[in-house]
């Protein structure tokens, strides 16, 4: 059966921990550029936590707002690219074939929330990172664009395991390395066809609201308005 | 109706002869200047290919693009490379469809200029890519890796709208070569006489070979216009196709396209000025033709102003957003100076100059052209990047500056037009003899040239009866 997957970010429960962050780069092999290269904007972080202030001091406050790639249904970032790099799988994922990219990185100027992240240098990793480099998941070259895949070696791993158990996935079963991580719960990951998941009906929620919504992307990402 | 035109060419006491030695001088003597300047000007092309080696070993990452900002100076390299190669061949098109008389001298210069430019605007591209190596994956043909390029891309659409103009300018260009190739033959000896020979493909000068190559222009004329202007408005779909804030925008089509030609023209002017100092061309480019030409920059400039404010002002009552995050970044945040020097270049200086007939002179041409180059060249970057520095979450918007790799590269564009110019002036006669020759107005009937058919020059008058209506 044919899937749908989906995220739901409640923003009253987040709390910018940056814990989703740190498991994203162990899960995806992502790099780390260093001090000098973050500096000048080339961070890689598939998922960032966005920082804003309210009102002014003493009486200030922050927001955070987590911000993985939309995995949007009508995604700006798939028609422009010349080799099918930037492509919708069938589970409706905007996934990335590292090894079709010549890197034009006109997918990440097309993408309105600038989720697209590109290999400036071969990657590299402080010792000893190197050594726990995730087998699943490929470590891309200088010159490609990478981006979230909502954890798609997890998704082809539990579809394996549940195919050999001759079951269907249930909901819940596995989730992305963002989503496990998340201390405060404030990330709901799954299946948006099934009615009976968590996540269709937390999507569905009265606060539920697209980012950049009005730009037509349709995105499988929904985010929960804070009421605090 | 011939009597007023040929007057207007301005050339009725140059002789034929004259006219043959006069321009095929720079292409039989070398001088030791010639030798200086292409070593200076290959230099910084080097210079250019060894920092593009160097990024390519490297990676990008030794340029200065950095999220959110990911083209910058390479793109607008191109989008300006490409605009500069309106001129030529839209012109000479043009200008011959009209068959307007002044333009004998003019033609070749600006075709020249649309080739190498589009030469050096396609090399951006490449240059920008991640993985440089990889670009023929944008050709489309039957691979090995069993998959077509994306034609929804407007990167492929360019790829092939690029293609196409160049290999029709080439045509454009090489075709009125031909007899002027024959000449050149006729008059070598030794190796000259063999390579000009088979460039000449046997050009003998019969009334059919002269009818044919009459068909053949008036066919390439009526159809490298439609590409050359696809070929612009396809450059600016690469940008107004996605949705980023100034970019996605209908009137950007027209909008590259004028900027295209009017750019264009104000090189074609530098190119014909520096022509005709170095070349002692003084009598074919005469001022009429830098009066003629300075007034259809002057039309170009105007029209600019229109389409700027045409974009700007709907945007501005529009009142979006992210929109007015770009507009304002550019009009009154960091991008100030540039974009008021940009309308100085582009308008401010050149429309009095160009205006008031007593500044339309060589030198006030020369003058206003610069300033619209650079002007143009600014105008590009204040499209491409603003854009991206400003997208819709603040939260990202970020701050480009360009390395000391894109400053050289792009250093080295602008030394490699005017060597790839220096070597064919130095291969061709720079202006087409045949038809200088055409337009001449025949003193006296002389004993060799009868009969007027034969031979690789042109007759002195129209090639055809009936064509030069």
């Amino acid at each position: 059966m044919a899937h749908r997957w989906g995220m739901v970010i409640d923003l009253d429960r987040c709390t910018g921990c940056e814990a989703c962050v740190v498991a994203c780069h162990a899960e995806n092999n992502i790099a780390t550029v260093g001090e000098k290269q973050a500096a000048m904007g080339r961070t890689m972080h598939w998922i960032r936590v966005e920082r804003r202030w309210e009102g002014e001091f003493p009486n200030a406050r922050v927001r955070f707002r987590p911000v993985p790639c939309q995995q949007c249904d009508d995604a700006p970032c798939e028609p422009v690219c010349p080799t099918y790099a930037s492509y919708q799988n069938a589970q409706g994922i905007n996934a990335q074939i590292y090894n079709r990219c010549i890197g034009t990185r006109y997918c990440a100027n097309a993408c309105p929330y600038t989720s697209r992240y590109f290999n400036w240098f071969s990657p590299a990793w402080d010792k000893p990172l190197q050594l726990q480099l995730n087998p699943d998941v490929s470590v891309r070259e200088s010159g490609v664009m990478e981006k979230c895949t909502f954890c798609f070696q997890r998704i082809l791993a539990a579809e394996a395991k549940a195919q050999a158990e001759k079951r269907e996935l249930r909901d819940g079963e596995f989730n992305p390395a963002c989503v496990q991580s998340c201390p405060s719960a404030a990330m709901v990951f799954g299946d948006l066809d099934d009615p009976q998941s968590e996540i269709s009906r937390l999507s569905r929620s009265d606060r539920g609201v697209k980012l950049l919504g009005e730009l037509g992307t349709f995105p499988k990402v929904t985010y929960l308005t804070r009421e605090s | 109706m011939d009597k007023s035109d040929s007057t207007q060419s301005g050339h009725p006491q140059l002789d034929r002869d004259k006219i043959t030695q006069d321009l095929l001088r720079p292409v039989l003597h070398t001088s030791r200047r010639f030798y200086g300047i292409t070593s200076i000007l290959g230099a910084f092309v080097l210079a250019g290919l060894a920092a593009f080696l160097y990024q390519a070993y490297f990676g990008l990452g030794v340029s200065g693009l950095r999220r959110p900002v990911f083209w910058g100076f390479y793109i607008t390299n191109f989008v300006f490379w490409i605009g500069i190669s309106h001129a030529g061949t839209l012109i000479s098109a043009i200008l011959r469809l009209v068959n307007a008389r002044w333009r004998r001298p003019v033609t070749r210069c600006a075709e020249a200029i649309t080739v190498f430019a589009l030469l050096i605007g396609a090399s951006f591209p490449v240059i920008h890519l991640g993985r440089p190596w990889l670009f023929f994956w944008l050709i489309p043909y039957p691979s090995e890796r069993g998959i077509w390029p994306n034609f929804r891309s407007p990167l492929l659409w360019d790829f092939c709208a690029i293609l196409t103009y160049i290999t029709g300018s080439l045509i454009f260009l090489l075709l009125p070569m031909i007899p002027d190739l024959a000449t050149v033959r006729d008059r070598a000896a030794g190796w000259r006489k063999r390579v000009y020979g088979s460039l000449a493909l046997g050009w003998r000068g019969t009334p059919r070979e002269w009818h044919r190559l009459e068909m053949a222009m008036r066919i390439m004329a009526v159809v490298i216009i439609p590409v050359a202007v696809s070929v612009h408005t396809i450059v600016s779909w690469d940008f107004a196709m996605v949705p980023v804030p100034m970019w996605h925008s209908a009137v950007f089509g027209p909008y590259f396209v004028a900027g295209a030609i009017f750019s264009g023209i104000a090189a074609l002017i530098i190119a014909m000025a520096l022509i005709r100092k170095f070349l002692h061309l003084e009598e074919y480019l005469k001022p009429i033709h830098f009066d003629n030409l300075g007034k259809l920059l002057l039309v170009m400039s105007l029209l600019w102003v229109y389409f700027i404010v045409a974009e700007r002002l709907t945007v501005w009552y529009g009142n979006a957003t992210p929109e007015m995050a770009v507009l304002l970044a550019t009009e009154k945040g960091k991008f100030l100076p540039l974009f008021w020097a940009m309308v100085c270049c582009n308008f401010l200086i050149p429309f009095p100059i160009l205006a008031i007939k007593r500044f339309r002179t060589i030198t006030g041409t020369v003058i206003a052209s610069v300033a619209v180059v650079i002007g143009m060249w600014l105008e590009r970057f204040l499209i491409v990047v603003p854009s991206l520095e400003f997208k819709y979450l603040p939260f990202d918007w970020g701050h480009y500056r360009p390395s000391w790799v894109e400053i050289t590269i792009t250093l080295s564009t602008f030394a490699a037009m005017p060597l790839l110019y220096l070597l064919f002036v130095k291969f061709v006669p720079i202006i087409s003899m045949w038809e200088l020759k055409g337009g001449e107005p025949v003193a006296a009937p002389r004993e060799e040239e009868v009969p007027a058919w034969t031979g690789s020059t042109a007759p002195a008058e129209e090639p055809l009866p009936g064509s030069g209506d």
